[in-house]
């Protein structure tokens, strides 16, 4: 298949990114963000779970959660390029909600195609949010590694990394058996489901690893069978990077323009510091890497749309340059503000460790560049 | 206007039928002699004819100056050079003789130049008929063109010009060169104006051309001296005082973010087909093909990792080039296109780099060695890099270029 040359960029598209654009900027200026998880600078700040419930809640009344759930379901079913661009402009307000997590868990259940994965995704059609419980011990983004096993009917073990985990209503758990791994759907409150906070650096958003303590499941839950995981996994993985770069490159942008502003008023040696040579070229280095990296996110949208047997290809490079742009432009964004950048009460850390915290969700540059070359060389 | 599904206007569908069906009988054979991937690489009267009589059958076909006026000898067309780029890409057309013409004086002319001037050398230069240089950089005068020395003396109704142009390319088979000079010496941006001076007719007179060699070896541009050149008033291009405003106009299109869009040059020989793959992820079968300490290089995870990194930017320029024309999702299309060339020549530096460390020793091999890989290819393309990066203004001013003009840092000079 051929992709279209716009990326699919329609009219639909165009409109659901002005709106989401004109929302983020009037309902969530940065001054708020920063108030909202940055108004306690003491420790135990790292262990709260820090987001808006009733921004969410206009977010969920606005329809943009069941975005990527099918229109048979009830679903808007847009396109992934659509969903990129949605995205893109709640990476821009680094905005903490269980968005990206529950679209990842919509697409993995789309690609699961059972009654159990259609039940789960008729909940996100009520309002209803998810995270995919999945890491192992060490953080691995295999889909084959998986420290929860199941049997008899009964899930034990913990599930690492599991982002957003207290804004979840319901967990999509990847569990192995002797037959291989499958997919459960687990409410956050079901008993022996013990959700144990991670301290983390990101003050946007919160992280768990979860702790299953002899849960007891219906068939029901079963959103695919074990031996079955894998390739609905496999084949939903290409949108959940692509998302995720899309908010990178959203927040890279934020992180850009503020990082510019700065430079065009901060005088020192009578001058705009944006005049120095040191200062002017890392930012247009930036900015050239956000580009190539924006891109890259919409080309392997419109491949996850268009050219399904290129999308995973085209999403492990997406990734890996989101990565490699926000590694350094998170540096110099701190770095350009000099001694306030170093501060609390400066913004920019907020966006450096959310940044950070993408960097590693799903994996690093590396190990995308690992991937894609086992798939170029195959 | 309306447009089909591709996003085009009746006029630009029907246009790029016409390429195609044109370009589907009158692509020549290439040559039995070897043409060179790019214009500026032509050395010989032969190669020059062969590019020129292309150019021309392309012109007299519609296919070169689609956008400009057809009063000065263009197509009168609207936004259809892009569309007979994109045809003579796909049918790997010979290269143009005429790209400095093309590419570097056309557009400006058309936006400073007189009725007259316009009238009497856009056609030419659209059909190949006469060759352009370009007269701007001066060995005193690189990344700070504007403090340029050669000097232009009033006389009349005349002007008599003395100085010395270098990196000159095409000099030596061109008709006329774009002129950059300085008509006072006091003022520095003000005091600078543009003209269109004779080069073959005054060769050797009061006109002397001579070689520069490049880095690799190879004459492929030239300085040129001039003494007492004097040329009539009308061969001016804007008002004088005003060349800066005609310079930048021209370093604009000369770095792909001007008004006009330039000929695609050429295609032919460059790939085929069955190559197609490897122009998608470049390097990847010189990595399969390579041993290195007795491995094959695709096993070696630390350079896989890197070409990997190589391939992903040179996706991501390709992908950057297709987001400039989808201006819902480009934004600001000038940030795309102004970075266009700081990314394409660090990328090809960064690409032929890791093609020799691929090779290892063998990249120590010239081309003129039977044993070098690859022809030897790779290393010359290393060397050669740094014309892309440093030509046409270096990728340090262009990066001053773009923190002023697209994100409005405080101006350096």
């Amino acid at each position: 298949m051929v992709q279209p040359r716009n990326f699919g960029f329609g009219e639909d598209e165009k409109a659901l990114k002005e709106v989401a654009h004109a929302f983020f900027r009037d309902k969530f200026p940065t001054d708020r963000l920063h108030r909202l998880v940055a108004s306690n600078w003491k420790q135990e700040q790292e262990s709260e779970c820090y987001w808006d419930r009733s921004l969410w809640q206009e977010i969920v009344e606005l329809g943009w959660l069941t975005i990527a759930v099918p229109e048979r379901l009830g679903g808007a079913g847009m396109s992934t390029v659509a969903v990129a661009g949605l995205i893109e402009e709640a990476g821009r307000a680094a905005l903490p909600s269980p968005l990206i997590s529950t679209l990842s868990a919509c697409y993995i259940l789309d690609a699961c195609a059972t009654e159990g994965a259609d039940l789960a995704l008729a909940l996100v059609v009520d309002g209803k949010t998810f995270s995919f419980a999945s890491g192992d011990r060490y953080g691995s983004w295999e889909n084959e590694t998986c420290d929860i096993s199941v049997s008899d009917g009964v899930l034990n073990g913990t599930a690492w990394f599991v982002q957003e985990a207290r804004k979840a209503d319901y967990f999509l758990v990847k569990a192995k058996s002797e037959l291989g791994l499958g997919l459960y759907v687990m409410p956050a409150n079901t008993p022996g489901v013990n959700i144990c906070a991670d301290k983390i650096i990101d003050l946007t958003r919160d992280q768990a690893h979860i702790v299953f303590d002899n849960v007891r499941y219906d068939d029901v839950q079963v959103v695919a069978a074990p031996g079955e995981a894998v390739a609905a996994l496999q084949s939903a993985t290409p949108a959940m990077l692509t998302i995720l770069s899309a908010d990178m490159c959203g927040a890279a942008e934020w992180q850009l323009q503020t990082t510019v502003e700065y430079a065009r008023s901060r005088v020192q040696f009578d001058r705009p510091i944006g005049f120095f040579q040191a200062v002017k070229h890392p930012l247009v280095d930036f900015m050239t890497e956000i580009d190539q990296s924006r891109a890259l996110t919409y080309n392997a949208a419109c491949a996850i749309d268009h050219e399904p047997e290129m999308a995973e290809q085209f999403a492990r490079m997406a990734k890996a340059a989101a990565t490699d742009a926000v590694g350094y432009g998170s540096r110099i964004s701190v770095q350009l503000h000099g001694g306030i950048g170093f501060t609390w009460e400066c913004f920019v850390h907020l966006y450096m460790k959310r940044q950070l915290h993408s960097q590693f969700i799903l994996g690093d540059a590396a190990y995308q560049r690992a991937k894609l070359g086992a798939l170029v060389l195959a | 206007m309306a447009k089909n599904s591709a996003g085009e206007t009746p006029e630009q569908s029907e246009f790029r039928a016409h390429c195609r069906e044109w370009l589907k009988k009158n692509v020549p054979a290439p040559p039995a002699f070897k043409m060179p991937a790019t214009s500026g690489g032509i050395l010989s009267l032969e190669q020059l004819e062969y590019a020129r009589s292309w150019q021309l059958s392309a012109y007299n076909a519609g296919l070169i100056g689609c956008d400009y006026p057809s009063e000065y000898g263009g197509g009168g067309r609207s936004n259809c050079q892009a569309i007979a780029n994109q045809e003579m890409r796909n049918a790997r057309t010979p290269v143009l003789a005429g790209m400095v013409g093309l590419q570097i004086v056309a557009g400006s002319m058309c936006i400073h130049g007189s009725e007259a001037v316009k009238r009497r050398f856009l056609g030419s230069i659209f059909s190949a008929q006469e060759l352009w240089c370009q007269g701007f950089s001066e060995p005193c005068a690189g990344s700070d063109l504007a403090s340029l020395q050669t000097f232009a003396q009033r006389k009349g109704d005349r002007w008599i010009i003395n100085g010395h142009k270098v990196w000159t390319s095409m000099a030596q088979f061109a008709d006329w060169m774009l002129l950059a000079a300085r008509t006072d010496k006091h003022e520095k941006y003000k005091g600078l104006t543009v003209f269109v001076v004779p080069v073959k007719a005054e060769l050797d007179k009061s006109v002397t051309v001579r070689p520069l060699v490049k880095i690799t070896g190879d004459a492929e541009f030239n300085e040129v001296r001039l003494d007492n050149l004097e040329i009539e008033d009308s061969y001016r291009v804007g008002e004088i005082g005003e060349g800066w405003n005609v310079i930048s106009t021209t370093l604009a299109h000369e770095r792909g973010a001007g008004f006009y869009i330039e000929p695609l040059s050429g295609g032919q020989g460059l790939q085929s087909k069955s190559q197609k793959a490897e122009k998608i992820y470049p390097l990847v079968e010189l990595a399969r093909n390579s041993v290195k300490n007795g491995k094959p290089v695709s096993e070696d995870p630390v350079l896989m990792d890197r070409l990997m990194k190589m391939l992903t930017r040179s996706q991501g320029i390709r992908q950057m080039r297709r987001m400039r024309s989808v201006k819902d999702l480009a934004g600001n299309p000038a940030r795309f296109a102004m970075q266009d060339k700081v990314v394409a020549a660090d990328y090809l530096q960064q690409m032929s780099a890791l093609a020799m460390e691929i090779q290892g020793c063998g990249s120590t091999l010239a081309t003129s060695d039977p044993n070098a890989p690859d022809g030897g290819r790779w290393s010359r393309s290393y060397l050669d890099s740094f014309g892309a990066t440093i030509a046409g203004g270096t990728n340090e001013i262009q990066r001053n270029i773009i923190g002023e003009k697209i994100l409005g840092l405080a101006k350096t000079k």
